[in-house]
């Protein structure tokens, strides 16, 4: 499992946590991290992704947060039995409807993708993000 | 809290007339994997090698595991806990790898036969090579091997991967990562990559001109730092922010752009009792960050 997952983009704007978290939830809805499942050691993952511990915790006690995963101490991190995982299934793709309409309506207004992508991104970056105190 | 695995109070270094270090204070948690950056000439070197105890500051003081650099006992102990590979790496180029390795191994006797083993397949290093044959790349990675196999508290690196290809980087930032993660080292390393402390570092302190400029998580970095831009109809105006955060401020015709620190939201806010036409936050790169706090005249 370790060897699925993709090295993260340090620059790319979106923290390489986020970047974790992302992957993981993909995993699980294309089926490559089923119920029940272990995911990778902090350690292990950190390792093999060349990037900081902290930053595969903080993923994790998010995604566990979420209760997409569960962190059982001293055995490891395994995904969620629950319908948690399904309902995001459900969120997401309530969400892609949503943002097919969105991009729909934008374009009938004459934006371009560039435009649009710069929108979204803007719109993500202005937003406290979860967790995250408002400064 | 615990303490500092490194913390300096107001060093100050000064060489005839220049002043190297202008009151610099930092401090390294234990545990951490800590990006030291800063332009040539900011003081980087002049702080590292305070911190090895090969200079002694004019004023302020160094601690390191607890201990005043100054302490002339304190610092032979220092220097059994404290691992440094810098950026020329004086290796004895008459002998071989091995050669090297158990000279080196038998000054420590922590010496981790384990990670020997590990690390001489992993930067590609025969033993029976002369050392001064080396690729730059094994050089590197031998300089490494013997501070990793040291089993230090502390490792203290100048520019680590500077010249070094993509795969053998890659190789220096793993072994890196993996000795925070497992065998509790803390980490202390000046790189002029920035992305690549962007990847592996926890924390990140920029000097500039013999100070520190930023000292934080990187995380908190990403999560704070904003590039605001308020479009105007007509000449940009340029008011004086209220909100705390405000680093920076550039007009350029119509447009008004704001570097944030913190409180981006605030920022917008007030922006926008100026009536732009329109408003942009957009997240802001270490690189950037680097880039707008060095350099300018504060």
């Amino acid at each position: 499992m370790e060897t699925s997952f993709l090295r993260p983009n340090p620059s790319s704007g979106v923290p390489i946590y986020l970047q974790l978290i992302e992957q993981v939830k993909h995993a699980i809805e294309t089926g490559a991290l089923r119920a029940g499942e272990q995911l990778p050691g902090i350690r292990p993952l950190a390792e093999r992704l060349v990037i900081n511990p902290n930053t595969v915790a903080k993923a994790y006690r998010e995604l566990e947060h979420d209760g997409v995963i569960e962190l059982r101490h001293g055995a490891g991190a395994f995904v969620s039995a629950d319908a948690r995982p399904r309902q995001m299934k459900e969120n997401v793709r309530a969400g892609q409807a949503i943002v097919a309409a969105a991009i729909g309506r934008l374009r009938a207004r004459g934006l371009g993708e560039e435009e649009i992508r710069r929108l979204f991104e803007a719109q993500l970056a202005g937003l406290p993000r979860k967790g995250e105190r408002s400064a | 809290m615990p303490d500092a695995i490194i913390a300096t109070t107001n060093l100050r270094k000064t060489y005839g007339h220049v002043e190297a270090l202008r009151g610099l204070s930092l401090q390294v948690q234990p545990g951490s994997l800590c990006g030291f950056l800063g332009r040539n000439g900011a003081g980087k070197t002049t702080t590292l090698k305070i911190l090895l105890g090969m200079i002694r500051p004019t004023s302020g003081e160094a601690r390191v595991l607890g201990r005043r650099v100054s302490d002339s006992v304190a610092s032979v102990e220092i220097r059994r806990d404290v691992a440094f590979v810098g950026e020329d790496k004086p290796l004895f180029d008459y002998m071989t790898v091995q050669d090297v390795v158990r000279f080196t191994a038998g000054f420590y006797p922590r010496w981790r036969q384990d990670l020997e083993q590990r690390y001489l397949t992993t930067f590609g290093l025969s033993p029976r090579t002369k050392v001064k044959t080396l690729s730059r790349g094994m050089r590197a990675g031998l300089a490494l091997l013997l501070a990793l196999c040291r089993d230090a508290r502390l490792l203290i690196l100048d520019e680590p991967t500077s010249g070094l290809d993509p795969d053998m980087t890659e190789q220096v930032l793993q072994a890196l990562v993996r000795h925070v993660a497992s065998e509790e080292m803390t980490v202390f390393f000046s790189s002029h990559h920035i992305a690549e402390v962007e990847q592996i570092a926890d924390r990140v302190v920029i000097i500039d001109r013999g100070r520190t400029i930023v000292a934080a998580a990187l995380d908190d970095l990403r999560a704070q730092y904003r590039r605001i831009h308020f479009v105007f109809d007509d000449d940009a105006p340029a008011p004086v922010f209220r909100a705390k955060g405000v680093e920076r401020m550039y007009r350029d015709g119509r447009v008004l752009t704001v570097l944030a620190s913190a409180g981006a939201e605030g920022i917008v806010e007030e922006g926008r009792t100026l009536r732009p036409v329109s408003v942009d936050v957009v997240p802001v790169s270490l690189k950037e960050i680097f880039l707008e706090s060095s350099g300018v005249e504060g």
